[in-house]
């Protein structure tokens, strides 16, 4: 086992390097550079005129004359080593600070839909699987495919809507008003989680969708073996039979793309959250790109890509754990 | 007579037809006998039919929509649907009929609204003349298929119109070719890409499989939509809007390729020590060659269905990067453009006709995936046993 975790943990690292180099060239793809965006915004304006001179002035105290290699190396560099993603132009602060909090609510957003999704996808997979062709399997299935059709801004739109008539106007967002710009404490985590169920639903939905089509065919699969034959011919209960032979299989491919899960939520998050007026990373991503501030979108890109890496790490050692055949490449 | 002849007579009518059948069956290429299992699929043939006439609307926009994309009516600004009927209150018709509208005061907010006046019917007719456009671009005509005669002082507006009155039929239309042929042109990039990158890793393997395999996994770890949003974000503010458009095509072209590439790598991986590669390869074949003459057609059906199922990312992508104002920008019109207008908890409350765009969008998308999904069992060898 540790051999296996040492490799997928070298893997993992060298997969965030190249990671790293591409999102640095992302970051570089805007015409112009950080220079003439800075006196343009320092400036404009304010009817001084800025000259050439100038601009090149800014760009040699930003180090942004270097050649591309070392600039990629100095932002790396500051991030593994000191934690520093750079400036962040339009705040006028460090990225660091303008990043801030939001990392652990992101990842707040993140868990409550990962947990949801499992927790609901999990179950009706299995049952869809045992009952099929029944009138609620083939509803699931019908659900399934409308829950991968819909746009997950629409279904924002419609949750938040519903929601503001049921629940009174005071939904969106992730804080009550009273509490978005206070110091953090029991109270405050508290209306957090009573405002994180929207979002949670609604990043859910597709993963859910698709999930439970997973679970259902694995299931199925599983359903026809003989070990499961076997033990209902010793007579051992349904349920229990259930879950101790084809159930704990049908939950091998969930776990193996728990990364992808990570992923397909990140990749939602900025619309949704632009819907619903959540205050996260996915949010300040977009702004930053409508800005151009590339520093922040690039640590912030960088930031859920390596989530999404490391997650996938930790499903690889999850799927290995419950299912030793794979750590020996069987 | 000879005895041959004596069996056929014997043969009856039915057991005639039923060899007849067969040897249809038999003789019948592989791509009829994939037509054949697609036609039996019901859902996919529906999906297939709703999916021609979006095209077919799209490619003929300016015949099938009444006014332009842009085209505002002054008189009836954020109007609701008028939806033709053939019966009022002063009886009914055989050719279906909009009332007029008048101008009131609306008795809370003293705005001016339109309401319907019951006093007045406006006609429809078929092959009415309208604007002067060009069908196609180059086509000058001016009949429209649908609407009202020139002469009435007042236009129709089947589903309403947005807060400039422009009428949301019309935009739609447009909003189709768009979205769809974005799709297309993306989907034809990614698979040029597909093409060669797996083409390559597959066909030599060894070291250059290795590094395409490396850089797959990087894009493929890459959360989607920030990262077009990243490109997307990069152009240039003062493009035209044909640029952004071909721009946006090749944004979700240059990363839609890897599962595709993926496909083809292991495929081609598979039926590479084959014999009648090897046998062309002694030939002094070109690996390009090869890979398109003799490998490609045994799973040309495989590739198809991934194709057909990777259209609904492209359409998600570009409607959700619009949505956002990171695509394609007014006055272009696609469904992402139109569904900005509806971002709100108001629109939905005031204007909910302006959320018809997203029907399209998720009608293409599940249309897509069903034609994907009734493919790929048509296109499976072994779904029946004959």
């Amino acid at each position: 086992m540790l051999r296996f975790t040492l490799e997928r943990f070298a893997g993992m690292v060298v997969t965030m390097l190249l990671v790293s180099v591409m999102v640095f060239l992302i970051m570089e793809i805007p015409p112009g550079d950080y220079a003439d965006r800075y006196a343009f915004r320092k400036y404009s304006g304010t009817g001084v005129n800025v000259t050439e001179a100038d601009i090149e002035a800014i760009r040699r105290d930003l180090g942004l004359d270097k050649p591309m290699l070392l600039r990629y190396f100095d932002w790396i560099g500051g991030i593994v080593l000191r934690g520093d993603f750079g400036q962040a132009f339009a705040f006028e602060t460090s990225v660091t600070k303008v990043i801030g909090d939001k990392v652990w609510l992101t990842a707040g957003i993140l868990f409550s839909t990962l947990l949801l999704t499992y927790l609901v996808s999990i179950p009706i997979g299995i049952y869809a699987a045992v009952r099929r062709g029944s009138a609620v399997d083939y509803g699931l299935t019908v659900f399934s495919y409308l829950g991968l059709a819909l746009p997950n801004f629409l279904l924002a739109l419609v949750m938040l809507y519903f929601a503001n008539r049921w629940f009174g106007a005071d939904i969106g967002g992730l804080f009550s008003d009273q509490y978005r710009d206070a110091p953090w404490s029991l109270a405050k985590a508290w209306d957090m989680a009573k405002h994180l169920w929207l979002p949670a639903v609604v990043l859910a939905w597709s993963a859910v969708a698709y999930q439970i089509q997973t679970v259902r065919a694995t299931m199925s699969d599983e359903l026809n073996k003989l070990s499961v034959t076997a033990a209902r011919a010793r007579g051992v209960p349904e349920m229990k039979l259930l879950v101790k032979y084809p159930a704990r299989l049908a939950i091998n491919p969930v776990v193996s793309t728990i990364g992808f899960d990570v992923n397909r939520i990140f990749s939602e998050l900025p619309i949704v959250a632009v819907v619903l007026g959540l205050t996260e990373l996915g949010e300040l991503l977009l702004r930053a790109y409508l800005d151009l501030d590339m520093n922040v979108a690039g640590a912030i890109l960088l930031l859920l890509t390596f989530a999404i890496v490391f997650m996938n790490f930790v499903s690889d050692l999850l799927l290995a754990w419950l299912d030793p055949r794979i750590k020996l490449g069987v | 007579m000879t005895d041959a002849t004596h069996q056929m007579d014997d043969l009856t009518a039915a057991e005639a037809r039923e060899r007849a059948a067969q040897l249809k069956y038999y003789s019948a290429s592989q791509w009829t006998l994939i037509w054949w299992r697609f036609r039996r699929h019901r859902a996919a043939m529906i999906a297939a039919a709703l999916l021609g006439v979006m095209a077919l609307a799209g490619i003929f926009a300016e015949f099938v929509a009444p006014y332009g994309p842009v085209t505002r009516d002054t008189q009836y600004i954020e109007g609701g649907p008028q939806i033709p009927k053939f019966c009022d209150e002063g009886g009914c018709s055989f050719t279906p009929f909009i009332n007029g509208t008048k101008t009131e005061r609306d008795p809370v907010t003293l705005r001016a609204i339109s309401v319907p006046d019951p006093e007045v019917r406006h006609y429809l007719q078929l092959f009415v003349k309208g604007e002067t456009v060009k069908l196609l671009g180059f086509i000058p005509i001016d009949r429209h298929l649908i609407g009202l005669s020139p002469d009435v002082d007042q236009k129709i507006h089947f589903w309403g119109t947005d807060d400039l009155g422009r009428d949301v039929f019309s935009r739609t239309v447009y909003a189709t070719r768009t979205s769809l042929s974005i799709g297309v042109l993306g989907v034809l990039i990614s698979f040029v890409l597909a093409l060669i990158i797996g083409g390559a890793a597959g066909y030599f393997g060894g070291m250059i499989d290795n590094v395409i395999q490396r850089v797959t996994e990087v894009i493929r770890v890459v959360p989607i939509i920030p990262l077009y949003m990243g490109l997307a974000a990069a152009m240039p503010k003062e493009w035209s809007t044909t640029q952004v458009y071909f721009a946006m095509t090749l944004i979700l072209g240059l990363f839609g390729w890897p599962t595709l590439a993926r496909r083809i790598r292991s495929q081609l991986l598979s039926i590479r020590n084959e014999d009648y590669v090897v046998a062309a390869r002694l030939a002094g074949a070109r690996p390009g060659r090869i890979i398109a003459q003799h490998m490609l057609p045994s799973f040309t059906s495989f590739i198809i269905v991934d194709l057909v199922i990777s259209f609904p990312y492209m359409i998600l992508s570009e409607t959700a990067l619009s949505f956002v104002g990171l695509g394609l920008r007014p006055p272009s019109v696609s469904w992402g453009v139109l569904l900005q207008q509806a971002q709100s908890v108001r629109a939905i409350e005031q204007t909910p006709w302006l959320f018809i765009p997203a029907v399209f969008v998720v009608v293409a998308v599940l249309a897509f995936t069903v034609i994907g999904d009734g493919l790929r069992d048509a296109a499976d060898p072994y779904a029946e046993t004959h």
